[in-house]
């Protein structure tokens, strides 16, 4: 039992914000302070002390083989020593870090729910490993459906029930948490050396668009009532001119709702946001997005805002993967993957002085400013935009227009060209930037427990030396920098995990995955399934991943 | 007939029956019926040739490993991933160096990863897709029986509907068994893969070279496979031993892999490793992301630090470097350098296998373990990176490797913090 006293605690969920209050945890949740005997309470003093919801990061790459091929590609990745091995583990890495290191850090920063974005289901057994290797945080996995040949079937021949059905199967056999989308079609078209670049070209061989199974998958999604929407990695990423598809691919759900969550989450969508013809005068789209997100109530965004220095690529866009290759020369890792997609990895960096580096950095900020705080999620697309554990520079540079011109001097002027970053005089405040990174991701994941205080939600919670009556995020930049990363506490399912921004005890989370079975007919695709399994390498009794397999897993189950 | 996965090779053939009770099997092939049937076992655990419990066996491996100043943990290609992940903790906990079987076969090609990454696809992709395969430096059909047909050659798919839709290459220096199968068998001088691949790299381009053979094939035939390559579909090259062991070892993949990155540009292709032991990948998976390294990784810092020519197993054992050795379902003793396996039988071994082999012989501490794939479950990586899980089919005295191990890390984490 703990009893955190006196805390300023901010708590957008409840509508809370900066109010002085103590907070009270039995068995790992948030109670009411009648259910507590204030005796055996261990006390926190949290005086003149920001108190908030773990963050929650709705979308890295954490787990599983791209990842791992990212770690054996990159030895150069694995040389910094952030923790030698004592009573806890061994902590590596640069920005791509070994599994122990991936909790430890997210928990040095307040963060204690992570969600792997995109697993290649049939390597689901992977990444289930390699979550499991992760301590502290709770995790999920978002297995990956637009370039898997039963969903273009399904959608060829518009057979709701039966795309309902296999996604209740897949996530099932996956132990998945949600339905992620990874340039629709354009990996299929990859398999043929191509890819597709506008939401009606035909996927080869199976006459259906990128259009046409957003569509379906979303609907799908929704009629299944998933605790997640879709969760879109757009078409054309990484190409100059491809806000225009983002926004066209955002109005496809127009007019859907779903009265708790949006009906589409659009990812890393600094990466869909060029405007312009070629990489000679790409711009920023991010206006334009930003008012179209603002305008409509059933779509969310994340930022995948760059850090400038080291990152990997890695994504399930194949095609992307190769001609980031072609364009830096960097080494590339692909692998083709049975008959649901591919996947690529790539060593990038960002520079402040490459103009398109500067841009990227730049959209990645408008997005994070100009589109409404219940809308976009702070993310970098852990590893491809750089490494989570910069998130406090993110809060700092959203909170600061001095600080953000502070940054502008040492990028390239190409910037001032392409973007409005220095015109935009939009200052975040505290309670904004903790729904970025905590109500926010929670309520679009549909993970009821997370992102915020209220009795009931899971006690995790991060404990800063910020005063909020006396910080001035807008000129103290730097405590807010500095602060966000070494929590005073970070607590997970109510166990102290951290003690001024040191790991002092090392926990396993929960893996959330999702049942939706009871809500379709799974015998109507049985034949199916058997005649799609002659396409896989492996039998359709070995595929997938049994829940004991699993260190601790936590079954969602949709009614 | 229950259904089982074969542990024996990189196929993890996932489609196999065995009978325990008859000892016999379905769709197995020779060397995976061979695995899968009875054979002599070690008896009991035994420290110093004398049969202890398995208690007494595992407290005097960990007296060996923790008094050990810079102990070796080697093996780990012929068993579960969970036994190797309680192996490298107990490596990182005992500040030993960690090294797999790989460091003597494939690592050459995990160094091209390093330089170039590798441009790759799984085995089902190649079923669906590949009408063109060349087999470079591998012999399938002795080293992987039911490659050709489950994957690779015969293997119907998506896009292949018979034998005839795929043209089939073998490259190697002699004549092997898996060059009848072929369409094609292009037989090179030893030692010139590398020159071979920087020929066809540059026909591939359209250039011209300054040759009329090169390591004895003739520049027609090469120019032929070039234009061949760039003409298919979708190809693959599945390279073996052949490779990575002749001479310019990583250099000829990092070559491969630049001929793959420039086919890329005309057509598809992609390249993949034919690993031996079903499951030597997780052997290199599971510590990379538990200490970011695959092999050859020293710990004696209280990091993990890679330097495969410092720590692989051979070169640690020739410099005499270690002082004690946990050998883990594999036979160094039979298959190392003479030198090498002459400092082992200086100092404290400890083995872990189901059977008895040379490596026994030289054991100080031999603790028998259940037969993954019969007697114990677990997760184990196909060649491809594919993770299957190879089931329990009877029940056994002996205990798991897993079990060993994780007793192992316990009371290591015990008389360390203790
Ligand atoms: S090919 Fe390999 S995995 Fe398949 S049955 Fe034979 S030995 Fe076993
Ligand atoms: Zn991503």
């Amino acid at each position: 039992m703990l009893w955190i006293k006196n805390g300023i605690v901010i708590d957008p969920k409840n509508g809370i914000d900066g109010e002085k209050m103590d907070i009270f945890v039995k068995d790992g949740k948030i109670v009411e302070e009648s259910e507590v005997n204030k005796n055996e309470c261990q006390v926190i003093d949290a005086n003149n002390k920001l108190v908030l919801a773990g963050g929650v990061d709705m979308h890295a790459h954490i787990a599983g083989s791209k990842i791992n091929t990212g770690r054996t590609m990159r030895p150069e990745e694995m040389r910094i020593v952030r923790q030698t091995a004592g009573k806890l583990r061994a902590s590596m890495g640069r920005v791509l870090l070994t599994s122990p290191a991936i909790g430890y850090e997210y928990a040095k920063i307040g963060y204690t729910t992570a969600v792997e974005a995109a697993s290649p289901p049939i390597g689901s057994p992977h990444t289930h490993e390699e979550l499991d290797a992760i301590p502290v945080v709770d995790k999920a996995a978002l297995p990956v459906f637009g370039n898997w040949h039963p969903v273009f079937k399904f959608t060829a021949e518009k057979d709701r029930e039966k795309l309902k059905a296999f996604i209740a199967w897949a996530l099932e056999r996956t132990k998945g948490f949600g339905v992620k989308v990874v340039n629709p079609g354009g990996v299929e078209a990859w398999m043929y050396g191509g890819n597709v670049r506008s939401l009606d070209d035909e996927v080869p061989n199976f006459g259906v668009t990128p259009r046409e199974i957003i569509t379906e998958l979303v609907k799908a999604n929704e009629e299944l009532n998933l605790p997640h929407s879709v969760h879109l990695h757009c078409n054309n990423l990484g190409v100059p001119g491809n806000y225009q598809t983002t926004i066209e691919t955002m109005k496809l759900v127009s007019g859907m709702k779903n009265d708790d969550r949006q009906v589409l989450h659009v990812t890393h969508v600094q990466f869909n946001a060029y405007a312009g013809s070629s990489w000679r005068d790409v711009a920023s789209g991010a206006e334009e997005i930003a008012k179209v997100v603002n305008s409509m109530d059933n779509v969310t965004i994340d930022m995948g805002q760059p850090i400038f220095g080291h990152a990997t690529a890695m994504t399930g866009d194949a095609p992307f993967q190769f001609t980031l290759h072609k364009l830096t020369g960097a080494r590339w890792s692909n692998k083709d993957s049975e008959i649901e997609g591919g996947a690529g990895i790539v060593p990038i960096v960002y520079l402040p002085k490459n103009p398109v580096h500067a841009l990227q950095w730049a959209i990645g900020l408008e997005l994070g400013l100009l589109v409404d705080s219940d809308k976009v999620v702070l993310s970098t697309d852990y590893p491809n935009g750089g490494p989570y554990t910069e998130y406090p520079y993110i809060m700092a540079m959203l909170m600061s227009k001095r600080m953000r011109e502070k940054e502008l001097e040492r990028v390239s002027p190409y910037v001032q060209k392409a973007t409005s970053l220095a015109a935009i005089d939009v200052e975040k405040t505290l309670y904004e930037v903790v729904q970025m990174t905590r109500s926010l991701p929670a309520r679009v994941l549909g993970l009821e427990n997370k992102g915020h205080l209220g009795v009931g939600a899971d006690a995790d919670i991060a404990i800063y030396n910020i005063n909020p009556a006396e910080v001035d995020p807008s000129a103290q930049y730097d405590v807010i920098n500095a602060e966000f990363r070494r929590p005073v506490y970070t607590i997970k399912g109510g166990e102290v995990v951290v003690r001024d921004g040191a790991i002092v005890a090392e926990t396993w989370g929960r893996t959330y995955w999702v049942d939706a079975r009871k809500k379709v007919d799974m015998q109507a695709i049985d034949e199916d399934l058997n005649s799609f399994f002659e396409y896989y390498s492996v039998e359709r009794r070995n595929y997938g991943v049994d829940d004991y397999w699993m260190r601790s897993p936590e079954r969602l189950e949709v009614n | 007939m229950a259904y089982a996965i074969c542990t024996f090779c990189g196929n993890v053939c996932d489609d196999v029956e065995f009978d325990v009770n008859t000892q016999k099997g379905k769709k197995l092939c020779a060397l995976g019926l061979a695995k899968f049937r009875e054979k002599e076992r070690i008896k009991s655990p035994m420290v110093d040739g004398k049969e202890v419990s398995y208690e007494e066996a595992i407290e005097k491996a960990v007296e060996i490993l923790v008094s050990a100043k810079k102990p070796l943990l080697y093996g780990w290609a012929s068993t579960v991933n969970e036994a190797i992940r309680y192996g490298v903790l107990l490596t990182e906990k005992v500040r030993g160096v960690y090294d797999q079987c790989a460091s003597v076969c494939h690592a050459p090609g995990t160094l091209a990863v390093i330089e170039e990454g590798i441009p790759g696809g799984s085995l089902g992709a190649v079923k669906n897709r590949a009408d063109m395969v060349i087999f470079w430096g591998s012999n399938p059909l002795e080293a992987h029986p039911r490659h050709p047909t489950r994957y690779s050659v015969m293997a119907k798919g998506f896009l292949i509907k018979n034998r005839k839709d795929r043209k089939v290459v073998v490259v190697d220096v002699r004549k092997t068994k898996s060059a009848s199968m072929a369409d094609k068998f292009i037989q090179i001088r030893p030692g010139y893969d590398y020159a071979i691949i920087s020929a066809l790299r540059a026909l591939a381009k359209g250039e011209d070279i300054e040759a009329d053979e090169v390591g004895g094939v003739p520049k027609e035939e090469l120019a032929e496979l070039a234009e061949e390559m760039k003409s298919a579909k979708y190809g693959v090259i599945f390279y073996g031993l052949g490779v990575t062991q002749s001479r310019g070892r990583d250099r000829n993949v990092e070559n491969a892999v630049k001929l793959i990155q420039l086919l890329n540009r005309y057509t598809r292709w992609i390249i993949w490793p034919m690993r031996g032991h079903y499951n030597v990948v997780g052997a290199g998976e599971v510590p990379a992301w538990e200490v970011g390294y695959q092999y050859g990784i020293d710990f004696s810092r209280g990091y993990p630090r890679f330097s495969p020519a410092e720590f692989s197993a051979v070169e640690m054992l020739l410099r005499r470097d270690c002082d004690a050795m946990l050998v883990v379902s594999s036979d160094p003793a039979a298959h190392f350098p003479r030198k090498a396996v002459e400092h082992m039988k200086k100092i404290p071994v400890i083995q872990i296998d189901p059977f008895p082999n040379m490596t026994t012989l030289l054991s100080n501490v031999v603790i028998p373990s259940a037969v993954a794939g019969i007697e114990a479950e677990g997760n184990v990586y196909r060649m491809d990176g594919i993770v299957l899980r190879v089931k329990k089919l009877v029940d056994s005295q002996y205990w798991s490797d897993e079990k060993i191990l994780h007793e192992m890390l316990k009371i290591v984490e015990e008389k360390l913090e203790g």
